[in-house]
């Protein structure tokens, strides 16, 4: 971002953190961006003619004397078509070696949808990952994240449901990602042959904390643009949400703020909502749908950062291992989609919610009976045979290397209901009973 | 008016020198360049206003100009809110032009030039005070009472009252002349402050009547009440929203204001797309008729998600001021205390438990107390029944907020994780959650004599076959499946018909999802009669699979029409499977 000509200069800070500086000036705005000593800060405090700025890439070496530049406007992205397929750090400029974009220059973090004005989302979005699109149906406009530990193959994961999901582009923001990390989604986006659709907003480990509360505005800013002005679908990845959290609460304990629950600023959840209500259905036909990761610390829930994003997101989707089986599944008991009511059912075969519940209720009968023999007790005659269907069943559906279409994954169910339970068992409405449950 | 210059801005929070006379609470207009943002004043030092603004500030500079306007933040009352969708502080959303919201766009919640047809009540020379009725227009299908400005105490009496015919809201309908011989020109439109209850009326007693919702573990178990107050408290993903809507889609009351309140933006579309498409089961009409939403989500200012709460309530007690059963729910309250917080935080006051300000407590009974159950001072009667939800931190009930509003609120309908887990759903604690007004003599007569004399005993019946259910499953955890008496399998599964088929309800089917009160007595006295015979088992293998198929009949008679031919057919088919291992 350049300076322009007629800036006033200022050279005389008077308070220095690790992240913040304040320096006397006027005439400058609430949120205005300006350079410290070359580096990008953003107002965050004017008291009278004393302003606090946020430096973004840290104040180590920054003198007393360096220079303050105030640019008069909020941060911006310059939005175009030609975005696509372009690599950007986390100030929107280029890091792909490619020219400069020239487009309509957007401040990030602009207005919310006017509630009225949005669309109820309705169109499924297909993964062909079972404990996704069985369990936890996926619609366009949601907003979901994996909460994952830092051992789970998350991003695998979501690269894959990013690559399979129908959309017109995919907007990766990535807040604290190892440089190795960054390396595989490249590749796994070069080799799927999507990089025309992918955009790309980076801030990895290499770079400084606090310029990643840039990225996803910087990415849900190109995300709008696609979804609004171009009636786009639009699929925004964002990784990791936990080190964006990390950055919030050292601002805010620069700034001598209160904290509260496990030391997060008090306005957290207002933070993260902000970012979250981006997903939209727009009217138009437009959408953005919103896949992040949120990672977990020896998978507590309860910690601020994954309680708060519980609170907003549409749902939320965990991995486990399934010893039984060997390997990764979408953990049918912890993950919830909210908006799969909206097209279970009704885009999706009619039998779809009650074999859903069903499926998933014996899988619970399943982990009771584990229990049981895991404490020595004896099996049931329908103890041992809903831990055989859990084992199938895991096998057959939920582990994240199945790749069948919705309609497989029910016919599946119906045949193992059939093969291990009894008729009354089940549970299901007798009009879906009448259709499904074949007759001996 | 007194004006000032901004001096300070951290976030929403201004500071403003003012030049005169300030008030407490007061709004104010700050300009940035063409646009005005509203705020109001939260602390006054010297000369120096602290004003929360109810915007985004981004771009506000010192210096900028402010007018204060001399009164509280207030909400318009008149004909022509019903079915209307407002933001926090009243705007009307579906005014705005665009799909994105503009700072200090500000449209008017009534429609002014909308024409009404006005019958008197009253005649001239009628002594009045605030809150009588003077005239009714019908609003929907409700007659809207138009009403002596609440603001106005003292006696009143009526010069002149217009004729039956059509008015504009703006028109004269009446001239009130005071104890002074002063008069007063009155319309179809009145103002109040929303943080000041309105009064006017004769006394509220205690609650006694049943308010159906037609949610079973509810209304059986812990029933709610026409004036109560009630809250859901769970971890996300216990299915507290889809709770609300289920009360608001089936509850029996005249009006339904539903306050999202720093929630999700979807659910409140979910509200806008479904509920013009639903009937109301009692009037036939479109739920939406019967509907006005205050919707504040979570992307929206904040301040103003505080605010919304309250013109949310005083909307209510408008309504209720005409004799009509109202009920507020809103979703979540818990984003309301945050709100608090957040502006608590930015003053630098010193922070409460969870740096909550110091007086949540206090904030969050004031709000429960304006519920209730009224007499009007005509002898008609209104209520406010207010259900909130609170999301607490971790799904740790001993947070601030919880502990807050279990001092304020009567009923408490605890979601459970483990519940909805295992999608026991509503997830609604049949053990943890209670409901005061089980205790209230004239509530227990009421129930005794709408359902049945033995109502509250069969109720209070089945909370024990519940809690000794819960117990016998402990034992058999520990003890294992034949360590313990063949009984105690016989406790738990007749436990656990209850839970499945009194208290589990699918929310998402058509029949299934609201039960009228008259088929809740025939199904408990059903499952208590089952759960009274001594049926015969030689292991405790045979247990599980025989309740499990009075279960499945039980549930086959949930998802059909109450006393049809298939309801019947299921009765035949549950009967024979009685009659299989029963002891006599």
């Amino acid at each position: 971002m350049a300076t322009q000509a007629f800036q006033k200069i200022y050279t005389k800070l008077n308070q220095i953190t690790k992240a913040t500086c304040s320096v006397k000036a006027t005439d400058v705005g609430a949120e205005e961006l300006a350079t410290v000593g070359g580096r990008l800060a953003q107002v965050v405090k004017i008291v009278e003619d004393d302003v606090t700025l946020q430096v973004f890439a840290g104040t180590e070496g920054i003198g007393t004397d360096a220079e303050v530049i105030f640019f008069g406007k909020a941060p911006t992205l310059k939005v175009g078509t030609e975005l696509a397929g372009r690599f950007f750090n986390a100030y929107g400029d280029p890091i792909d070696g490619g020219p400069e974009i020239d487009g309509i220059e957007v401040e990030i973090g602009g207005p919310s949808v006017n509630p009225v004005r949005r669309e109820q989302p309705s169109e499924l979005i297909a993964t062909g990952i079972a404990g996704i699109d069985l369990n936890n149906t996926l619609v366009t406009g949601q907003k979901i994240p994996f909460f994952a530990d830092p051992d789970q193959p998350y991003n695998e994961v979501m690269a894959m449901v990013a690559l399979r999901a129908q959309s017109d582009k995919i907007i990766l923001g990535g807040m604290g990602l190892s440089n190795d990390d960054y390396l595989f989604y490249k590749h796994a986006f070069e080799n799927a042959g999507v990089i025309d659709r992918i955009i790309s907003f980076m801030n990895t480990t290499e770079d400084p904390t606090v310029e990643r509360l840039l990225v996803p505005n910087m990415a849900l800013s190109a995300a709008e643009y696609f979804a609004a002005e171009h009636n786009e679908k639009v699929l925004v990845l964002l990784t990791d949400m936990t080190l964006y959290c990390d950055a919030l609460s050292i601002v805010s304990n620069r700034m001598d703020q209160i904290p509260s629950k496990d030391s997060m600023p008090g306005s957290l959840y207002s933070d993260l909502a902000k970012l979250y209500e981006k997903a939209v259905q727009f009217p138009e036909g437009g959408s953005i749908t919103i896949i992040a990761v949120t990672t977990l610390s020896g998978g507590d829930i309860t910690h601020a950062i994954p309680d708060n994003t519980g609170y907003i997101t549409e749902g939320q989707l965990f991995l486990k291992r399934d010893t039984d089986i060997s390997k990764t599944v979408v953990d049918p008991f912890r993950s919830l989609s909210r908006l799969k009511q909206l097209v279970i059912g009704s885009k999706t075969r009619a039998d779809h919610p009650q074999v859903m519940n069903t499926a998933v209720r014996l899988y619970a009968d399943a982990a009771n009976a584990k229990t049981k023999l895991e404490n020595g007790f004896d099996l049931s005659d329908y103890d041992e045979r809903v831990l055989e269907f859990a084992k199938e069943y895991s096998n057959d559906i939920l582990a994240i290397d199945v790749n069948v279409d919705t309609d497989t994954m029910l016919d599946i169910a119906w045949e193992l209901f059939q093969k291990y339970m009894k008729k009354e068992e089940i549970g299901i409405r007798d009009d879906l009973m009448n259709i499904y449950w074949k007759k001996a | 008016m007194t004006k000032g210059v901004v001096k300070a801005i951290i976030e929403n929070l201004v500071q403003v020198e003012v030049s005169g006379p300030v008030s407490q609470n007061e709004i104010c207009y700050i300009e940035l360049g063409s646009v005005r943002l509203m705020a109001e004043v939260i602390k006054v030092l010297g000369n120096i206003a602290y004003t929360q603004v109810f915007e985004s500030t981004r771009g506000l500079k010192p210096g900028a100009k402010v007018e204060f306007t001399e009164h509280m933040l207030e909400v318009k009352l008149g004909p022509g809110m019903l079915s209307k969708s407002y933001d926090g502080l009243q705007n009307d959303l579906n005014k705005m032009d665009g799909v994105f919201l503009k700072r200090g766009d500000y449209t008017d919640p009534l429609d002014e030039d909308s024409v009404w047809d006005f019958t008197p009540l009253l005649k001239a020379g009628d002594k009045v005070s605030g809150g009588d009725w003077l005239g009714s227009v019908p609003e929907s299908w409700i007659s809207h009472k138009i009403m002596v400005p609440f603001a106005l105490t003292g006696e009143y009496t009526i010069k002149s009252i217009a004729e039956s015919g059509n008015y504009k809201l703006t028109d004269t309908i009446a001239v009130l002349t005071d104890e002074d011989g002063n008069d007063i020109d009155v319309n179809m439109i009145q103002r109040w402050p929303v943080k000041i209850p309105i009064k006017c009326y004769e006394e509220k007693p205690r609650p006694f009547k049943l308010l159906e919702t037609g949610v079973r573990t509810l209304d059986t178990l812990n029933p709610m009440v026409e004036g109560g107050t009630g809250f859901i408290p769970g971890p996300f993903g216990a299915g507290k929203t889809v709770l609300q809507h289920s009360i608001s889609k089936n509850a029996e009351a005249d009006l339904i204001i539903f306050a999202a309140c720093g929630e999700r933006a979807n659910e409140v579309v979910e509200i806008f797309v479904e509920f013009p498409q639903l009937d109301d089961p009692r009037t036939g009409r479109k739920l939406m008729e019967r509907t006005i939403i205050i919707c504040n989500t979570s992307n929206m200012p904040v301040a103003a998600r505080e605010a919304s709460v309250y013109t949310a309530m005083t909307i209510a007690e408008y309504y209720r001021n005409m004799g009509l059963r109202v009920l507020l729910l809103a979703d979540s309250t818990s984003r309301w205390a945050q709100a608090l917080r957040e502006m608590s935080n930015r003053m630098e006051e010193l922070p409460g438990p969870d740096a909550f300000p110091m007086d949540l407590t206090a904030i969050v009974s004031n709000f429960y107390a304006r519920a209730g159950f009224v007499y009007l001072k005509n002898g008609e009667t209104g209520s406010i029944t207010f259900i909130g939800t609170v999301s607490p931190a971790g799904g740790n009930l001993k947070e601030p907020v919880t502990e807050s509003t279990k001092k304020a609120a009567r009923c408490f309908y605890a979601l459970s994780q483990s519940r909805a887990d295992s999608k026991r759903y509503p997830a609604v604690d049949p053990i943890d959650s209670y409901s005061k007004y089980l205790e209230y003599a004239e509530v227990i007569e009421n129930l005794n004599n709408n359902i049945n004399p033995n109502w509250v005993e069969s109720v209070l019946h089945t909370k024990d076959l519940l809690l000794r259910g819960r117990e016998a499953q402990e034992q058999i955890n520990i003890l294992g499946d034949d360590g313990v008496p063949l009984s105690y399998h016989d406790r738990y599964w007749k436990s656990e018909l209850v839970d499945r088929t009194i208290l589990q309800q699918d929310a998402f089917d058509d029949i299934d999802s609201s039960t009228p009160m008259k088929r809740q007595e025939y199904m408990l006295k059903l499952v208590l009669d089952l759960c009274e015979k001594d049926f015969v088992f030689e292991s405790f293998e045979e247990v599980m699979p025989y309740y499990m198929k009075i279960v499945n009949v039980l549930k086959q008679i949930n998802y059909v029409k109450f006393q049809s031919a298939e309801f019947n057919s299921y009765m035949d088919d549950l009967h024979k499977i009685v009659e299989e291992r029963s002891a006599n």
